[in-house]
């Protein structure tokens, strides 16, 4: 434990965004030299409490935030990132804020290059003042030397490690002068192990100094190595705030997944899920940007509800957009016994794969166009359905298109004023069930369910959910469900399967504890079960 | 990000194939310069021409063109691709060289007050130029293409419609007969013709002895300057001093002895003016503002993150490249000697980015030497297209034909090779993971 002064308070902090509240009042105090971890799931609300620390514009452009925050007892009010850097706030962020074609020097005074006057700069003024890299070089070197590291100033970025990069960020953040407090956001997230521990020593080397550090992330192990304390939010509020001292792995994943579940499918005992595997995936890689799969192993029996979850950016979402050819891809795909052709949409959907997108504005759906021809169109124009052929050309058949929709709308209850009706203006909930018509009109065997409750109020999220259900239990679809909110997934899966760095941590049952699926969400599910018997005994 | 990981990729894959890898990877590089080099020895062999008639020819053009291609830098490093716009500029020296020869001001006085007029044109048409740049990000090229296409109808309303109805003029050798309009071509011999040319022209060989002299100097410092901070890329200044020597030995031997090169003259004083501008050049690269130029060309949100105004810094960059496209145009015609109202500076964009794209360059990357190399065999090209086409197929139409075709097809294929290089390096990296 650290007793130095508090750097900063946060007070009663609250956040609206369009009459959604994502902070609920929320009390944070940092102190001087202390390692303050910040954990939560997506969404808990680090992100939005941290753009209020740092004055992002995309706070005050949304009405802007109520409580208050002090920096070292006075109180202070950030407009502006600008404001955030005087203010000595400093910042590492989750995705590196460097340009890979400078040198390391280059990128450590970016925008606070040392200048120098030459012939034209006394004419010209300040703009064409030359670098000097002599002094930005030593700085630089200063910088790289506090923290430990061996990187060579003038080398440049492009080509480095990974690790390296989140060093020269670090390096970039205590040069500048006046820094105080430093905001880690996830900073090990990229890195090998080697260069974690590298970059722990660090911090602790660095809070040695006095300078306050938030450190924001999902490894408990890591917080437990360097955290004097720990501040856990869910649903934009302080859960718990712990000493390290008082707490243990076990609890901080409770705290962090904990919720009441409502279980929706009543295990009736009768469910008969012994048919054998529909899918096998072997070694799936897929280059989802933000989203990357790195060797996934799964298998999907038939007629099961399989749920995939994880942290965002684990590469969970990718899974199904690999299958459906959305991304390059690589790896094997065994559908019914027979391999399926990778990287190609039409094969997939020939197969009797269809899709629900996580993107439903986007990929989802044609905003502009009524609900009969989104719910037609994929089946148009893979199996040559609602079309009718006049030898040398086709037409769409219109009265079956409407025959159909009108089926459709009445049988998943989408509210509309009818089957010509614009998709932009329906409710989230009414365009999700569009988009799962138009994936049912397909006649699949196996549905990929894509965040099917993202966006959508309380109300048609069970709507959606029980249609799911349905489809299972009536028609014995095996549906694959990608959410990031566990409580769904374990409302009506089978099997929930976890993501962690681009690969499957592991598979639970939705009875299973919130601990287990904490641990395995901060991908230290395997790692921690094997210690635990050293430790803990 | 996701570029460093395929540099860093394509550097292991570099040492780890050894020599065939390296000259792979160097083909792979370079295939659009190489393409060319060999149109060229193809050209130079079928048109029967001496070597001598050649280089005079070039040296010419060089002089006469070089500027032009120099001035598309600035806006490459600062990522905003490459400047169509630079037409606009061409025509601010040209609104400048119509009202010198209407005032009848020859010389180089002439030619100083051209620049004198064309430079407050440039800027502020290099500044609208810019803050239309700025609400088009990402498709600058396009977007200058088209700026470039309107701009040529108000040139043309205010030189056709205006001159004689709104702006009095009253100049029988300038204006078309029915008083309204300025004529198709001017005649600029006894104007601004050879105002900076002739000012003093100096025989080749001794030209050739200058520049690998300094050549040599540089390279030399340039070296020892890197190998004090211990740096291991300086092989290439060694091989540059070496390059230079092998041209100072070619510069003796052409005054020793006297072949037919020796009637070459070099005009002096405009290769001076490019090596300015090539000092500006690298000179900028390393000031406060290049700097912001290379951080905004590199990556506009880490750019504006660090608190860079990144809208300036680009209008800057199009308001420096105008503004030398406006003076380039101006050394353009005072060698060629009479201006086509409506037609000269039609094809400069074009030409201009055509050679520097066969230099090398991409819409990422432009240096000087990409700009000179580019410039050498594009307008070699030029010269030997017509009377190889003539030797071969027995017609020059066919050889000028092919000159155009070859113009319009650089850029076409150079912009293909770039993004499919790009692609294939995408493909790599993810087949390495």
């Amino acid at each position: 434990m650290k007793n130095g002064a508090n750097i900063l308070q946060m007070k009663n902090i609250e956040k609206e965004y369009f009459g959604n509240k994502v902070l609920k009042g929320i009390n944070l105090s940092v102190r001087a030299g202390e390692i303050h971890a910040l954990l939560g799931e997506n969404g808990a609300g680090k992100s939005t409490l941290m753009n209020i620390l740092f004055g992002m514009p995309v706070i005050h452009s949304t009405g802007g935030y109520k409580g208050e925050f002090l920096i070292e007892g006075r109180k202070v009010d950030i407009k502006s990132p600008k404001d955030a850097m005087n203010e000595g706030i400093g910042m590492v962020h989750q995705e590196f804020m460097l340009v890979p074609g400078f040198t390391v020097t280059e990128n450590i005074k970016l925008n606070r290059e040392i200048l120098k006057h030459n012939l034209l700069s006394r004419v010209f003024g300040e703009n064409l003042k030359s670098l000097d890299y002599e002094n930005m070089n030593k700085d630089a070197r200063k910088a790289l030397n506090t923290i430990g590291i061996n990187i060579e100033e003038w080398a440049t970025i492009a080509g480095m490690p990974v690790g390296y990069m989140q060093f020269v960020e670090i390096a970039r953040e205590i040069d500048k002068s006046n820094v105080k407090l430093l905001v880690f956001d996830e900073p090990t997230a990229v890195l090998t192990e080697s260069e974690a521990k590298t970059l722990l020593s660090a911090m602790k080397k660095l809070a040695d100094s006095g300078i306050a550090i938030i450190f924001i992330t999902h490894r408990l192990d890591e917080v437990m190595s360097v955290a004097d304390s720990i501040t856990i939010l869910r649903d934009g509020e302080v859960v718990a705030t712990r000493d390290k001292k008082d707490t243990n792995v076990m609890e901080l994943a409770e705290l962090m997944v904990g919720r009441k579940i409502e279980r929706i499918a009543k295990s009736d005992g009768k469910r008969n899920l012994s048919k054998g595997n529909i899918m096998t995936i072997k070694n799936l890689k897929v280059q989802m940007p933000g989203e990357e799969v790195k060797g996934v192993n799964l298998e999907i029996k038939e007629g099961e509800i399989l749920g995939i979850g994880g942290l965002a950016g684990q590469g969970k979402i990718g899974i199904a957009n690999g299958i459906m050819g959305l991304y390059n891809s690589d790896g094997e795909v065994i559908f019914r016994g027979k391999k399926l052709k990778l990287n190609s949409p039409e094969e997939s959907l020939n197969n009797g794969i269809a899709f629900v997108s996580e993107d439903r504005r986007g990929v989802g759906l044609l905003l502009d166009t009524s609900i009969e021809e989104n719910i037609t169109i994929t089946a148009m124009q893979i199996k040559k359905k609602f079309i009718k052929n006049y030898f040398l050309f086709t037409q769409l058949s219109k009265s079956e298109m409407r025959q159909h929709s009108l089926k459709m709308i009445k049988e998943l209850d989408i509210r509309c004023r009818g089957p010509q009706q614009v998709t932009r203006r329906l409710s989230g909930g009414n365009q999700q069930k569009v988009c799962i018509a138009r994936a049912l009109t397909m006649e699949p065997e196996i549905l990929f369910v894509s965040e099917p409750t993202r966006g959508i109020d309380i109300g048609a999220k069970k709507l959606v959910l029980d249609l799911l259900l349905k489809l299972n239990r009536e028609k014995g679809m095996t549906i694959i469900m990608t959410s990031s909110e566990l409580g769904e997934l374990r409302a009506i899966c089978d099997r929930i399967a976890i993501v962690s760095e681009g690969r499957i941590e592991g598979i639970l049952k939705p009875e299973d504890s919130d601990a287990e699926f904490g641990l395995m969400m901060a991908g230290h599910y395997s790692k921690l079960r094997n210690r635990e018997g050293l430790e803990d005994a | 990000m996701s570029e460093n990981t395929s540099l860093n990729l394509q550097r292991d894959k570099g040492n780890s194939l050894g020599l065939g890898g390296i000259v792979k990877k160097i083909l792979f590089d370079n295939m659009v310069t190489i393409l060319f080099v060999v149109l060229c020895i193809f050209g130079i062999y079928f048109s029967g021409q001496s070597l001598a008639f050649i280089t005079g020819e070039l040296i010419t053009r060089i002089a006469r063109n070089a500027f032009l291609v120099l001035s598309l830098i600035i806006p490459v490093l600062a990522g905003m691709g490459l400047n169509f716009g630079i037409v606009i500029g061409a025509m601010a020296g040209q609104i400048a060289i119509i009202a010198v020869t209407h005032w009848k001001i020859t010389g180089i006085a002439g030619f100083l007050l051209c620049i004198l007029i064309s430079t407050p044109l440039a800027i502020l048409f290099g500044y609208f130029t810019g803050r239309l740049l700025n609400k088009t990000k990402g498709q600058e090229m396009i977007a200058s293409m088209i700026l470039g296409f309107f701009a040529n109808g108000l040139y043309q309303l205010l030189f056709l419609f205006f001159i004689g109805t709104i702006i009095p003029m009253k100049n029988p050798t300038l204006v078309l007969s029915g008083g309204i309009g300025i004529k198709n071509t001017i005649d600029l011999s006894g104007g601004i013709k050879y105002a900076v040319d002739g000012l003093y022209r100096m025989p080749l060989s001794l030209a050739l002895l200058i520049i690998s002299l300094i050549l040599i100097v540089i390279n030399i410092y340039k070296y020892l300057e890197t190998k004090k901070i211990k740096r291991k890329d300086n092989e290439k200044y060694l091989f540059s001093v070496g390059a230079s020597i092998l041209l100072l030995i070619l510069s003796i031997a052409l005054m020793v002895f006297r072949t037919s090169f020796m009637f070459i003259k070099v005009p002096f004083v405009t290769i001076l003016v490019i090596v300015a501008i090539c000092i500006f050049n690298v000179f900028i690269v390393k000031t406060k503002l290049g700097q912001d130029f290379r951080t905004v060309g590199q990556d506009m949100h880490v750019a504006n993150v660090s608190g860079i105004n990144v809208d300036k810094i680009r209008v800057t960059a199009i308001i420096i490249s105008t503004v030398l496209a406006a003076w380039g145009q101006l050394i353009f015609l005072q060698n060629i000697g009479t201006l086509n109202t409506y037609g000269s500076h039609e094809q400069v964009g074009m030409f201009a980015i055509a050679a520097l794209l066969i230099g090398g360059a991409s819409v990422t990357k432009a240096t000087n030497s990409q700009a000179i190399i580019g410039i050498i065999l594009f307008h070699t090209l030029f010269i030997v297209s017509p009377l190889a086409g003539k030797n071969l197929l027995g017609s020059a139409q066919i050889g000028e034909y092919f000159r155009v075709f070859v113009a319009y097809g650089v850029i076409g294929v150079s912009l293909g090779l770039h993004a499919f290089k790009q692609q294939i390096e995408a493909k790599n990296k993810f087949k390495s993971q």
